[in-house]
């Protein structure tokens, strides 16, 4: 009768699923609700506390992503010409590199540098805010915690995903730019002319909308994780990983999913 | 509607709680009048800080009610139950105090969020409570900088910022010395007559609880075991009231059938 507990054991670990999704959800309907509503109901969500969280997303994200995106330019670069050398295409190296750039990586490289980096520090937080009472502090000075934490996080995040999107764009085709000019002695400014020439509007707004939905994801999947904090220290880790490795597991899933349905 | 009843500020009936299967709460019934001391004492896991909870509506209850100025908790819209805890004055056991803000900040908080007024405002009437709880001059330092008994203080300076007409305190002596928490408890009453707040006190702390009480309501495993003044809890005659008051150990008989099966429950090869 083995079966039975383990049918019982995918009820359980589906219904907590359902839940969980459902109160993310729930979270962001709250933050959009405190950010269009709030001012009228005379609880704004304060402007110094998305400043300060813009930074802590954003700005402090810069140096990894334009990093790491810049070495992922040159590693596509390096894979597309040792590829398209078999078949003495490999001038076709930069519509290549454009093109992914601008529709996958860059968006997907922010997202995983802000989901580590930023992920686990609001889910950090919030698990020790809710594990000192800050969080009951709150509620029962009448201040909506989710206006207070959450709504400023989700609105940093969708100022702040698309910027970086951007600029790791930048940086990943000056990368395989930089490269490809070594190889193919191809100037850099004929390599982004060339860029130019095959992309529109369309591809770089892929990308960009992609990283408004994988900052939303970011945004309450690590809030909700630190809200459900309990057990101690121990707790606290488990619930900072986990946020980490679900929002990334989450953001390569829906890329998947916008793929399939962007590109066809 | 009996004058006494009037007078209730929150009015308990039959409170019924569980955590998972587990019942916390059991029938309690309880009521806290205007401007009085109301001391919740039991041990360790009689479901006091459980009551505190459901007195400041962070818990819903699995049955009975739980009335705020005559209105069932439950029946208050979000909106009305942020107005009414602005009324209400909270501090937590560890101080709950915000890590990120420093001492001066956290007091002022509660008004910046739910006044207008002009920052200088905020920071005199903060420096006031401050120096209400003999914290003036520590407005800089950050809650880590802070001694255990300083933050309870700093907790106190902001709950009671807003002129609140309650103050709930979660065991305001708890790891504090004698002296610190003497003086804590004195500042509550202190407070109780300036302000005329009611005053709601978790706590098994027995000389603190004598020293401010006016009334004690006596919880053991959940349920409520008396409801008096305190030299009416003093002189009851119930054991279980009289083991609490004199710590003694309670007598638990043992049913050795019992407790040979908890012995070996779930053991392997049995």
């Amino acid at each position: 009768m083995l079966i039975r507990p383990f049918i019982e054991g995918v009820g359980e670990k589906t219904i907590l699923a359902v839940e969980e999704a459902g109160y993310q959800f729930l979270l962001l309907m709250e933050s959009l609700y405190w950010l269009c509503l709030g001012p009228l109901l005379n609880q704004p969500v304060r402007l110094h506390t998305i400043a300060a969280e813009m930074i802590k997303i954003g700005v402090l994200a810069i140096p990894v992503v334009l990093l790491l995106s810049f070495s992922n330019g040159v590693m596509m670069a390096i894979q597309g010409i040792v590829t398209l050398q078999e078949f003495d295409a490999e001038s076709q190296v930069v519509p290549g590199i454009a093109y992914s750039v601008t529709r996958e990586f860059g968006v997907l490289i922010t997202a995983i540098v802000v989901a580590g980096r930023s992920g686990s520090a609001i889910a950090a937080r919030i698990g020790s805010m809710q594990m000192s009472q800050e969080v009951d502090a709150l509620r029962v000075m009448g201040i909506e915690p989710v206006r207070h934490l959450v709504a400023p996080i989700v609105l940093a995040m969708l100022v702040m995903m698309p910027i970086l999107t951007i600029m790791a764009d930048s940086a990943a085709l000056i990368g395989g730019g930089i490269y490809t000019g070594i190889v193919l002695k191809l100037s850099l400014g004929t390599f982004i002319d060339r860029c130019f020439d095959v992309l529109v509007v369309y591809d770089v707004m892929q990308g960009l909308s992609k990283s408004l939905v994988f900052g939303v994801l970011i945004a309450v999947v690590a809030c909700s994780n630190g809200f459900s904090v309990s057990g101690g220290a121990e707790g606290l880790g488990r619930a900072t990983t986990r946020s980490v490795v679900m929002s990334i597991a989450m953001i390569v899933v829906a890329d998947m999913l916008f793929t399939f349905f962007l590109s066809r | 509607m009996t004058d006494q009843a009037f007078q209730a500020v929150i009015e308990v009936e039959d409170l019924v709680t569980y955590y998972g299967t587990r019942k916390i709460l059991d029938r309690v019934n309880l009521s806290i009048r205007q401007g009085e001391v109301m001391v919740i004492m039991g041990g360790s896991g009689s479901g006091k800080s459980t009551l505190l909870r459901h007195l400041l509506a962070l818990n819903k209850p699995a049955s009975g009610s739980i009335r705020l100025y005559g209105k069932d908790i439950g029946k208050y819209s979000t909106r009305e139950l942020q107005t009414l805890r602005k009324r209400m004055g909270v501090s937590f056991q560890n101080g709950a105090l915000f890590n990120s803000l420093n001492v001066e900040d956290n007091v002022a908080f509660p008004l910046r969020e739910h006044t207008q007024l002009d920052d200088n405002t905020i920071r005199i009437m903060s420096r006031m409570k401050l120096e209400v709880v003999n914290l003036a001059g520590f407005e800089e330092l950050m809650p880590a900088q802070l001694s255990g008994g300083m933050i309870k203080r700093a907790a106190l300076a902001r709950a009671i910022v807003m002129d609140p007409d309650m103050l709930f305190f979660d065991e305001p002596s708890a790891g504090l010395d004698p002296v610190v928490s003497a003086d804590l408890d004195e500042l509550i009453l202190k407070l109780r007559e300036a302000m005329q707040v009611s005053v709601v006190v978790v706590t098994h702390e027995l000389d603190s609880a004598f020293r401010i009480a006016d009334r004690i309501i006596v919880l053991d495993k959940g349920k409520v075991l008396i409801i008096g003044t305190v030299d009416e809890v003093k002189n009851s005659d119930n054991q279980r009231v009289q083991n609490l008051l004199n710590r003694r150990a309670e007598d638990v008989e043992v049913d050795p059938e019992a407790y040979l099966k908890r012995l070996t429950e779930n053991l392997a090869g049995l």
